[in-house]
């Protein structure tokens, strides 16, 4: 096992390696430089020449990469140009608040979307299912943004039951309570198409679960409905949905930007759209390098997981 | 658990968790909705609007604007000399100023000031980069006199300099403050301003308190908190349901939101114009009949009242009416008469001509760019002009644009706000300022006339005599129609009707000294 765990590390150094060279290269391209950015109307060729020195960015291109990619192999991400901050720490930051709306709304369309789908699967042509693939069929037709936005001016603006934006409150706030007000809204409308998505794969995986043989048997033998379906029948059936809970949760992550912008979550989406616009380049490499690192780790947690779970798989 | 009970829990939950109210934010505590996140709060190292509007609340400059004007008067300074050449300026300090760390403000912190930002063997000029110090690259060298006086020395009369001074980048730090925290002083800022720095959590807030030892007055709130709110949506939702108390650029399309009783709308016309730069170098708009038809074919009021909703007023030259002291009363717009631009185009034989459109998507000052771009271009075709649009992100945009128009295109819409009637032109109009020469005259704009009249008021420090030349400069401008002039941005802003006092200044900044809050 450990060579195992040992060898995937391996591999994921040449990976990593490509994203700092593509991140690098992408926005070594694009047109537009930091310092024109931050000059605006000011940017005069002599005033942006000179920024450019005073940030950094005179050096060849071969050089920058090198300063860059020993730098952060020592730790040091460099600082951002537009927040005139560590990179390291803005980013932690935010990504730990999307971590926390893109893990509530994991759990939630996990929950509901699995429970919906067994209940839609359980009660077939019932009235039951009928409702719950209509609400489905709205929830994944509707946009997450638009979604959010009407949210917000319907609880929000209108009954004022929930804050509008932001992580906590500005007066009093920044305990779990306030977090929990605060999530409410992004992580429900994040989470809706997902939850139809997933609804739609249990329903469907659980109907054919239960025309199976070991389903009449239980039944056969007296074992009480719920039974059969919540402890059998699911049981079988998960097999074939947690793969798709495996990609609603990458789904749920990329779709966080969107969700970030209308609710002012500080998260790292947000973050990395406003550094592009703002062509803060040290503040999205180090933002995608950060995350897709976060990214390669958490898919070999998983693939080690899967393979003490079945050694098949080491091969 | 069975499902009944589950529906009972959720809704007792959402009960519970909205049972405090929303609405209400703090007494006396006045609550600001932002734009951005701000860079810094180091006035030396920031560019933007956004970062201005903190930073005025924090610092005091040698002289500011007069309140509604964009005329300078004491402020840490509180009398002036200029020499007979324009080139020795001596401040008296006021006496008695301290910093928020409680040191004192004197000569030597002026001097610190500016040399930090000059000065690249100064010890603290790695606490930068200073993007706009070039303000003051006019100044050669800052001289303390005594503890109370201190002198500038420029290398040539430099006339903006004292409106320069009043602007954000002119802004008096705390040199201990800069000692003790190097680098990190963008965010731990010391002023000698009405507030005083408390707090800044990252993208949630950026508290400011009140200075009770203020030198001219304290404030009314006790502090003020401004929040970055980026999405003008989400704005909009925050001021709708009493999450903030004032916010500023409200977009045109929510201000009928705020017509009733409960907020104030205020606006304000600002140093703003919006125009088209047309290439004069090459093509159609070589011939000044063209351009002169491109600005009578533009319906400007259309735009102003229906794409704008009223936000901006029809700009009638290069500079904008609020620089009232500048300004060229006896100019009026040019009409809307596409009779007259056909005749026009006729004369000069560019019916028909085909004509690229440089457009962008968004950007600091460009109101909304694509809409009016739109717009302008019905209007040129409705005359017999053949325009293909080219759309741009910002900062493409104006790397397409500001090394010049030559072999690429016709026309491209463009924006500035600055703080003195001198910048723009002087920039973007001299011939001494084409693309090529460093300047931002990206239509190659060339009249010898308008050249010496901007060098000579440059060199004056006469402000009567600046005025005069000009008012003959924009006259000159206005007939040659380098660009067409389209409007000048009112600044707009809602408070809450609890919010008192509050007025927008023609410099765009925000002050927020006497604003009270019940």
């Amino acid at each position: 096992m450990a060579g195992y765990i040992f060898k995937r590390l391996l591999s994921a150094i040449p990976v990593l390696f490509g994203i700092t060279l593509i991140v690098f290269l992408i926005m070594a391209m694009i047109p537009g430089d930091p310092a024109t950015a931050i000059l605006g109307s000011y940017a005069t060729p002599e005033n942006v020449a000179k920024l450019n020195r005073d940030l950094g960015l005179d050096a060849p291109l071969w050089q920058r990469y090198f300063i860059w990619l020993g730098n952060m192999l020592q730790g040091d991400f460099g600082r951002s140009f537009a927040l005139n901050r560590p990179v390291l720490d803005e980013v932690i930051e935010r990504f730990n608040a999307t971590l926390i709306l893109a893990g509530t709304a994991f759990i939630l369309c996990s929950l509901l979307g699995v429970i919906a789908g067994v209940v839609s699967a359980a009660r077939q042509y019932g009235f039951a299912d009928k409702a719950i693939t209509f609400a489905v069929l709205l929830g994944i037709s509707i946009p997450s943004f638009f979604l959010g936005m009407m949210m917000v001016l319907l609880f929000a603006v209108n009954l004022k039951w929930l804050p509008v934006s932001g992580m906590y409150a500005i007066y009093g706030g920044g305990d779990l309570p306030d977090l929990i007000r605060h999530l409410i809204m992004p992580a429900t409308a994040l989470s809706v198409v997902a939850i139809g998505v997933i609804a739609r794969l249990s329903r469907s995986a659980m109907l054919e679960v239960l025309r199976q043989d070991f389903i009449r048997t239980a039944r056969a033998k007296g074992v009480h409905e719920f039974g059969v379906i919540w402890r059998h029948a699911l049981k079988a059936a998960m097999v074939s949905i947690i793969p798709v809970l495996g990609i609603q949760a990458g789904f749920v992550l990329s779709g966080a930007v969107y969700i970030e912008m209308v609710f002012q979550w500080p998260g790292v989406g947000r973050m990395l759209v406003d550094a592009i616009l703002k062509r803060d380049i040290l503040l999205v490499q180090g933002g995608v390098v950060f995350v897709a690192a976060c990214y390669v780790l958490f898919n070999i947690i998983v693939d080690v997981a899967q393979s003490m779970l079945d050694p098949r798989i080491k091969t | 658990m069975t499902r009944r009970t589950l529906l009972a829990v959720g809704t007792a939950s959402v009960l519970a968790f909205s049972a405090q109210s929303f609405a209400q934010t703090p007494e006396n505590v006045l609550i600001v909705g932002q734009i951005a996140e701000p860079k810094a709060l180091d006035p030396a190292a920031v560019t933007a609007v956004n970062d201005f509007r903190i930073l005025m609340n924090v610092y005091d400059g040698l002289v500011r604007y007069q309140s509604g004007t964009l005329e300078v008067e004491p402020a840490l300074a509180t009398d002036w000399e200029i020499s007979d050449d324009g080139k020795v300026y001596t401040f008296k300090l006021r006496d008695g100023v301290t910093f928020h760390d409680g040191s004192d403000f004197n000569a030597e912190a002026v001097k610190f000031n500016f040399d930090r930002m000059l000065k690249e063997d100064h010890p603290y000029h790695d606490t930068g980069p200073f993007p706009l110090s070039f303000f003051f690259s006019a100044v050669q060298d800052v001289e303390v006199v005594d503890p109370m006086t201190v002198k500038f020395t420029l290398d040539a009369p430099y006339a903006p300099f004292l409106s320069n001074l009043a602007y954000p980048t002119g802004l008096i730090v705390s040199p201990e403050a800069v000692k003790a925290h190097g680098k990190e002083f963008g965010r731990n800022p010391s002023g000698t301003g009405p507030f005083k720095f408390a707090e800044w959590k990252s993208n949630e807030r950026v508290v400011v308190e009140r200075n009770d030892d203020y030198w001219d007055g304290t404030a009314q709130t006790e502090a003020i908190v401004f929040r970055p709110i980026t999405d003008a949506n989400t704005r909009t939702a925050e001021m709708l349901a009493g999450g903030i108390d004032l916010m500023v650029e409200v977009p045109p399309v929510a201000l009928s939101q705020f017509e009733g009783d409960g907020y104030n709308l205020v606006e304000q016309a600002g140093p703003h114009v919006w125009f088209l730069i047309l290439n004069a170098k090459e093509g159609p708009f070589a011939d000044k009949r063209v351009r002169q038809a491109a600005n009578y074919a533009i319906n400007k009021q259309a735009i102003v009242d229906d794409v704008l909703e009223g936000t901006a007023a029809v700009a009638a030259g290069p500079t904008p009416p609020a620089f009232a002291w500048a300004y060229n009363e006896s100019l009026e717009p040019y009409p809307y008469d596409p009779e007259k631009a056909k005749a026009l185009l006729k004369e000069a034989g560019a019916e028909g001509a085909e004509l690229t459109f440089y457009v962008t998507e968004g950007g600091s000052g460009m109101l909304d760019p694509v809409a009016m771009g739109t717009a302008i271009q019905a209007d040129l075709q409705a005359v017999g002009l053949d325009v293909k649009i080219e759309t741009y992100e910002w900062n493409t945009f104006l790397g397409q644009v500001n090394p010049g128009l030559e072999g690429k295109a016709d026309m491209a819409e463009m924006a500035w706000m600055t703080n003195d009637p001198d910048t723009l032109p002087y920039l973007a109009l001299r011939t001494e300022a084409w693309p090529d020469k460093g300047g931002f005259n990206s239509g190659y704009y060339s009249n010898p006339e308008v050249d010496e009249l901007l060098e000579a008021a440059r060199a004056s420090t006469d402000q009567a005599e600046r005025a005069k030349l000009y008012q003959q400069m924009q006259t000159i401008v206005q007939e040659d129609a380098p660009w067409v002039f389209v409007a000048n941005w009112k600044q707009n802003a809602v408070t809450s009707s609890r919010v008192e006092n509050f007025e927008l200044q023609p410099s765009f900044f925000l002050l927020l000294k006497d604003v009270s809050k019940k």
